[in-house]
């Protein structure tokens, strides 16, 4: 037998590149089942950690940002459809979602090591904070907003002088995005000063 | 007949003395805007009335009025930490706002010196400038404008 004279690695080699029916078999279901639990279990755990109550299952939040969120446009208004912490934070296609989850397990580290458990130390790390969001959507030209706000789907005779005056220019023209302008529109703001366009 | 005409009017008299009293027995006798309701018991509540997303601005009644509001102001933030009128009405930013300017007299302290940004008595602009629901006035009124300032 061939086999025989070759090493282990050469083996299993050879067992890959020519196996038997049933080992192949076996191989593929056991690959195809452990895929299904992984890939459920994973995209399961991406769900649970999407959901708002998640997101304010950490008093961090809950007793900060969510108070604040509470009294704005997209948590009571008049038509009743909510845009909830996900929606605005997390993006939606897989890849950026991912990218954003590996990002936020420096926030779980963050969480650990209380880097913001009081609303003191919030208030003092909002500034930070704010910036990433801010600089995060520019990057991404308000990607999350417009997964809800489609431009296309403005009906300028509806909306208010002011809207049309800055919808029409600045925002159809590209020149600037929707968080340029929409700064603040869920939370309370940090210090401005230094920024664009603020006081 | 003379005396019976009496009768009558000192008895319609008294009746509505009683009644009113018993009207207004728990009222002390007032009658407000809000209409004759006991002082225990909530009257129904009007409901709210809307502030018009934008609507023209509006005509000045006196010198140094401080101007209505012409726009909705939900969840504009004025504080220490920003002002969300001067993103659209400091000098910086009007231009490409639309809104009219603050007036040089914001940049006055109360001894008349001049500053190079919004004076401190004039940041919080909700104390001087508030914005207009859509209700009729509750009661009538006969001001007149100024000379000036009427048409
Ligand atoms: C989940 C969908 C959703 C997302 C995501 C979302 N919005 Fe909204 N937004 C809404 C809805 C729905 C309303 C209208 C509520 C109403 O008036 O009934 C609204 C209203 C608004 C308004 C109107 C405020 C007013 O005073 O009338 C602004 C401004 C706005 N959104 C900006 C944004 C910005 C900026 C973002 C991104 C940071 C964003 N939205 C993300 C759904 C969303
Ligand atoms: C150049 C500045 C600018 C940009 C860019 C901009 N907006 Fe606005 N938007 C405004 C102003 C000014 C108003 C009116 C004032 C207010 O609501 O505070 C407004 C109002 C709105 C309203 C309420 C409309 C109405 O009149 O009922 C919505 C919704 C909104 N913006 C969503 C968006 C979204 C979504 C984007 C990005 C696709 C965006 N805006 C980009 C300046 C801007
Ligand atoms: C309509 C979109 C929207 C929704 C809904 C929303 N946020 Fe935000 N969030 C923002 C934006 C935009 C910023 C950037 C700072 C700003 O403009 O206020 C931000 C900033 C933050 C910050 C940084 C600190 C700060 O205040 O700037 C935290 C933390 C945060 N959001 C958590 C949450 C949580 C938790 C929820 C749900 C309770 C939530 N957000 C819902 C848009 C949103
Ligand atoms: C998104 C930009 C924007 C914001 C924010 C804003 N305004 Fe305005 N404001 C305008 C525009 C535009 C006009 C209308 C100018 C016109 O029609 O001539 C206006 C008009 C006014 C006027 C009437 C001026 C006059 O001459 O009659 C006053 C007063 C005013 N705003 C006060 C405020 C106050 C106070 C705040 C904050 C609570 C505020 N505005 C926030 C854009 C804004
Ligand atoms: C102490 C009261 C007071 C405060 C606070 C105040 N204003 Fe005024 N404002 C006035 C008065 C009075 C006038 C009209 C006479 C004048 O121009 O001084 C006026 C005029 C204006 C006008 C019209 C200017 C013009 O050229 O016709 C605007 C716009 C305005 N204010 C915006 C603001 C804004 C924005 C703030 C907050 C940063 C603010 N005001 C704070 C009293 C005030």
């Amino acid at each position: 037998m061939a086999n025989q004279n070759k090493g282990l690695i050469g083996r299993y080699w050879s067992l890959l590149t020519n196996p038997t029916r049933i080992a192949m078999g076996i191989i593929l279901a056991l690959g195809f089942v452990a895929g299904i639990v992984f890939w459920g279990g994973f995209n399961t755990a991406l769900e649970i950690t999407n959901t708002e109550e998640f997101c304010i299952s950490c008093h961090e939040m809950e007793a900060n940002v969510y108070q604040e969120y509470r009294e704005t446009i997209h948590y009571s208004n008049r038509s009743g459809v909510r845009a909830t912490c996900p929606d605005c934070h997390v993006p939606k296609d897989w890849t950026h979602k991912i990218i954003r989850k590996i990002a936020a397990s420096k926030e779980v580290w963050g969480k650990i090591t209380g880097l913001i458990d009081t609303r003191e130390k919030f208030v003092e790390h909002r500034k930070s904070m704010a910036l990433r969001e801010w600089k995060r959507m520019k990057e991404n030209d308000s990607r999350e907003c417009r997964n809800c706000h489609n431009f296309e789907s403005m009906d300028f005779s509806e909306q208010g002088r002011r809207s049309v005056t800055m919808h029409s220019t600045a925002l159809a023209s590209g020149e600037k995005t929707c968080i340029d302008c929409h700064k603040g529109i869920a939370h309370e703001l940090p210090d401005m000063e230094g920024v664009e366009g603020w006081h | 007949m003379k005396k019976r005409l009496t009768i009558v009017a000192f008895v319609s008299l008294l009746t509505s003395i009683i009644a009113t009293n018993v009207a207004w027995a728990d009222m002390g006798g007032v009658q407000s805007l809000r209409g004759l309701e006991e002082l225990d018991a909530n009257n129904t509540a009007d409901s709210l009335k809307r502030v018009p997303r934008d609507r023209e601005t509006f005509e000045r009644d006196y010198l140094h009025q401080p101007p209505l509001i012409p726009h909705q102001i939900r969840g504009y933030k004025v504080d220490l930490n920003s002002n969300k009128c001067l993103s659209c009405h400091s000098w910086q930013n009007y231009k490409k706002t639309g809104a009219t300017k603050v007036s040089m007299t914001h940049f006055e302290t109360r001894d008349g010196q001049q500053l190079s940004d919004v004076s401190p008595r004039r940041y919080f602009c909700n104390q001087c400038h508030v914005p207009q629901a859509d209700a009729k006035p509750l009661v009538d009124n006969n001001f007149n404008s100024v000379k000036p300032l009427a048409d």
